[in-house]
């Protein structure tokens, strides 16, 4: 790590504006709607303008990075946490994506969310998010990225239940976070195991990313590291984004979380947060490298999700939710991609998948704006009323399943390619799953967006069109832009026997989703009749939800917290508390009979006294 | 025999002792006076044989000083047992315990 | 026949074993007897005896204070009382503790056997040093007493007085009554 070329103020600048944005807005701006998210806005793009910098330098100078500015944030002996930010490769693509969708969303929201009551609430909660995404991104070390972890975990949680008032909202908040505070549970044991196994001296351990990759590289040439308990912290560590990025089985927040604004789902569910597990994974793969049993486990929780997820957006009739399990299905080719050992493959495919998700997201939320309706089955017709809005949702969804020449295409077949290589099973997983992409997000344009017309829409203003069109463009150009080759990965692989396959299970999956509903010449009930035992299984969502509250309701509830209930009230309180109590007041009723009121007693107890002195007097 | 100082001496413990014992068997609350009252005679007869031991007549003169002072209490015990009498209509020792708690 | 000194230091010693035999036994009785007039009459017994034990020790006029005072105006008003208050028989209550008064007459007897312990540190086999003539008279006693001991002479006085202050205070009838 060589010594930071630039400016410091510059780092700082890109971490806290959106965080003093947000103490602005939370301490001036309750009541003042323009100047809140005037202030958001231009603390976000204030962050934006110093990564490109950093961006640009590091792109005439690419032997500088990596290079950090950190302060000392706890010092105890034996145990320093510095806060800092770490500017590499990886890093400074995720602040662009996050600084940048983040603002074009930002944007779209003053449109989006204009007639909301608790407006400057909203954009303080973003400000107070993008610096938690930003914490994570830029860290130094594993225990200030925990604490952008949680800090993002929080905002989620206001954001979702943003709403607060609808009870469906604050569970679909409460749910959120519980999932993800029982991942984090794992997450943080990892963290604190990597920390003791850093180095056998306790003043040496450490926590920062740099210097835990150095140390535990030389403790593995010299053999000191526990190879048995590896496996186990590596899989510790992988709850982490088991439960960030909504990977089966802790997958049952994320479609919940539609109940947050559109906005929220797509900064937050689609772009940015949701990606976090995978900008983990790829920032900690060092750790993963060596380990094949853990790599096995990502790859398959990742095509598992993958598959699983698109089976889910199948069946759904509200917009956000096909979209929300997309992004599930699309988390999943991320984190096998990691899985497959695809550092750059996983990262190239969490940048378009930002565009084109945020995209489709935003495009989403224009129609629930014009149409206030939100089943694709009560929509229809809305290429004529909503034409930006179409088109770009229509761009959207074709670089999603891998339409040749848009972004999604480039980094969904760089995924193809890895699986293909290792792992056959997989692949052809991988590949149905691409199909079933194509089936359902054609579904959902042909049902919401061609046909007869069931209500009227009106298209958005332009301050949520430019959005639109700008991530329409990224979407486009994304594959072009040579994403890889920024992250190293200097020859793109292209093999053509994958690109075909895939081009053909996508063409199938448009085709079919063609004829079925658009020239309705296969009627859907007559499908899901012959279907109907996994239909009816995937509606219910593979009862997963209904596991999990069964759980709660009995094993937690009732058996665990009703054994720790019983504890506390008979053993603590009443033996403990309550016996102290007991035995205090007994031995106060014995001590009592000391006090008769009868002359003669004390008579008895003075000469027992005197007889005690003249005895001690005696026998010396 | 020889009588000496020591025969006195535990003639008057002796004494003591029983008066003791009366002080903390017996009810009656005058009874306890006097047992007190005999226990003060043993403290006399002490001194008395200390007086002659040593051939120093303070040992006499206070003997005068504790008789005198054990009728002054006397006095004041009897009173108070005569009020004890008439208020509280008992004069068991036991009965008369309002210091307890 | 014996010499006159072992003569004499017998008949001493047969008279200090009857005084302090019928001492002790009259305190018993003291001590040990139901009615409240038996007890008086017993410790009157006592006090004579002590008295003669006073006067074989030379001590003359401590030995007429006490048959004067202590029988004689202590013991009396005792007696008064006791025959005002109309006593009757103390009696034996069973629901006196049985553990009192076991504890009562086992401690004193504790202390009897600690204080012999006492007195046995410094006994010796002789007998009394001789007394110079007038020793012990009433002359000798209250040349001390109006001269050395004035101070507690007189304050003795005050003594009496509060005494006195005290019972007639106390035995007061109110006008109410």
């Amino acid at each position: 790590m060589v010594a930071a070329p630039l400016a410091p103020w510059l780092g700082w600048t890109i971490l806290f504006a959106p965080l003093c944005a947000a103490v602005l807005i939370f301490l001036f701006g309750i009541h003042h709607r323009r100047f809140s998210s005037t202030v958001a806005i231009v603390g976000l793009l204030a962050s934006f303008a110093c990564t490109a910098r950093l961006f640009f330098d590091a792109l005439g100078h690419p032997a500088t990075l990596p290079f950090e500015w950190s302060i000392t944030w706890i010092a105890l002996p034996g145990f320093t946490i510095p806060f800092g930010v770490l500017i590499d490769q990886l890093s400074l693509l995720m602040t662009l994506v996050v600084t940048g969708v983040g603002s074009a969303i930002f944007i779209y929201s003053t449109g989006y969310m204009a007639e909301e009551q608790a407006y400057s609430r909203f954009f303080g909660m973003l400000s107070l998010f993008a610096f938690s995404m930003l914490t994570i991104v830029l860290s130094t070390n594993w225990i200030q990225l925990f604490m952008g972890w949680e800090l993002v975990g929080f905002s989620s949680y206001m954001l979702i239940g943003h709403w607060y008032a609808k009870p469906s909202a604050a569970d679909a908040g409460k749910k959120a976070f519980m999932v993800n505070r029982v991942a984090d549970f794992g997450f943080l044991l990892g963290i604190l195991a990597l920390w003791a196994i850093s180095s056998p001296l306790a003043s040496e351990r450490t926590f920062h990313f740099l210097t835990l990759e150095h140390k535990l590289t030389q403790l593995a040439h010299a053999g000191l590291l526990p190879m048995t308990t590896l496996p186990l912290i590596g899989l510790l560590i992988f709850c982490g984004p088991v439960g960030k990025s909504a990977q089966f089985p802790l997958h049952v927040w994320l479609p919940d979380a539609m109940e947050g604004p559109t906005p929220v789902s797509a900064l937050i569910h689609a772009a940015t947060m949701v990606a976090a597990g995978v900008y983990l994974l790829c920032r900690a793969f060092w750790l993963f490298e060596g380990l094949p049993s853990v790599l096995t486990t990502i790859m398959w929780v990742g095509g598992a999700t993958a598959f699983l997820a698109a089976c889910l957006a199948l069946v759904e009739n509200d917009l956000k939710r096909i979209l929300a399990y997309s992004t599930l299905s699309q988390l999943g080719y991320m984190v096998m991609a990691l899985g497959l050992g695809g550092r750059v493959a996983g990262m190239y495919h969490l940048t378009t998948h930002a565009f084109f998700k945020a995209l489709l997201f935003l495009a989403a939320g224009s129609v629930i704006h014009g149409t206030h309706e939100q089943d694709i089955h009560k929509l229809g017709g809305l290429w004529h009323s909503m034409r930006w809005t179409s088109l770009t949702f229509l761009i959207g969804g074709l670089a999603l399943c891998g339409f040749p020449g848009l972004s999604g295409f480039f980094s969904k077949d760089e995924i193809l390619v890895l699986a293909h290589e290792h792992n056959a099973a997989l692949y052809w997983l991988a590949t149905i799953t691409a199909g079933m992409t194509a089936l359902y997000i054609a579904r959902a344009w042909f049902i919401a967006f061609t046909g007869k017309a069931h209500g009227h829409g009106h298209e958005s203003p332009p301050v949520m069109v430019g959005p639109l069109v700008l991530l329409a463009g990224l979407s486009i150009v994304g594959g072009y832009i040579g994403i890889p080759q920024f992250l190293g990965q200097l020859h793109g692989e292209f093999h053509w026997g994958v690109a075909a396959i895939s081009l053909l299970v996508v063409g199938a999956g448009l085709f079919l989703a063609w004829l079925i509903y658009f020239k309705q010449a296969i009627a859907p009930q007559a499908l899901v009749h012959a279907l109907a035992l996994p239909y009816s299984f995937v509606q219910r969502r593979y009862y997963i939800d209904e596991i999990y509250n069964w759980y709660v309701a009995t094993v937690q509830q009732k058996i665990i917290a009703g054994l720790c209930a019983w504890v506390e009230r008979y053993i603590i309180i009443g033996f403990l508390v309550n016996g102290i109590a007991a035995l205090t007041r007994s031995l106060g009723r014995l001590i009592r009979l000391c006090q008769t009121g009868k002359i003669q007693t004390y008579v008895l107890a003075f000469l027992l006294g005197i007889i005690w002195l003249l005895s001690s007097a005696l026998s010396h | 025999m020889t009588i000496t100082l020591t025969h006195y001496l535990i003639a008057s413990a002796c004494l003591f002792s029983i008066g003791l014992i009366g002080v903390l068997t017996r009810r009656n609350v005058l009874m306890i006076l006097l047992c007190i009252e005999l226990m003060f005679n043993a403290a006399n007869l002490a001194f008395v044989a200390y007086a002659r031991s040593w051939a120093d007549a303070g040992g006499q003169i206070i003997v005068f000083f504790i008789i005198t002072v054990a009728a002054a209490e006397v006095t004041v015990g009897l009173a108070i047992a005569i009020l004890l009498a008439r208020q509280l209509h008992t004069l068991n020792a036991d009965e008369v315990s309002s210091l307890k708690w | 026949m014996l010499a006159e000194s072992q003569q004499a230091t017998m008949i001493e010693a047969v008279f200090f074993y009857i005084f302090t035999g019928v001492m002790l036994l009259a305190a018993l009785s003291v001590v040990l007897n139901r009615q409240p007039i038996y007890s008086v009459l017993s410790l009157l017994v006592a006090m004579f005896c002590l008295a003669s034990l006073f006067i074989m020790l030379g001590a003359y006029f401590v030995a007429a204070l006490q048959v004067l005072l202590y029988a004689g105006a202590v013991l009396v008003l005792f007696l008064f009382v006791i025959m005002l208050l109309n006593l009757e028989r103390e009696a034996l209550a069973r629901t006196r503790l049985f553990t009192l008064r076991a504890v009562g007459t086992i401690a004193p007897a504790f202390l009897f056997v600690h204080l012999v312990r006492l007195f046995r540190l410094s006994a010796t086999t002789t007998s009394f040093p001789s007394l110079p003539p007038g020793s012990g008279s009433v002359e000798s006693i209250g040349r001390l007493l109006f001269t050395t001991y004035l101070l507690p002479f007189e304050l003795t006085s005050f003594l009496i007085l509060a005494a006195i202050i005290g019972a007639v205070t106390l035995t007061k009838r109110n006008a109410s009554e």
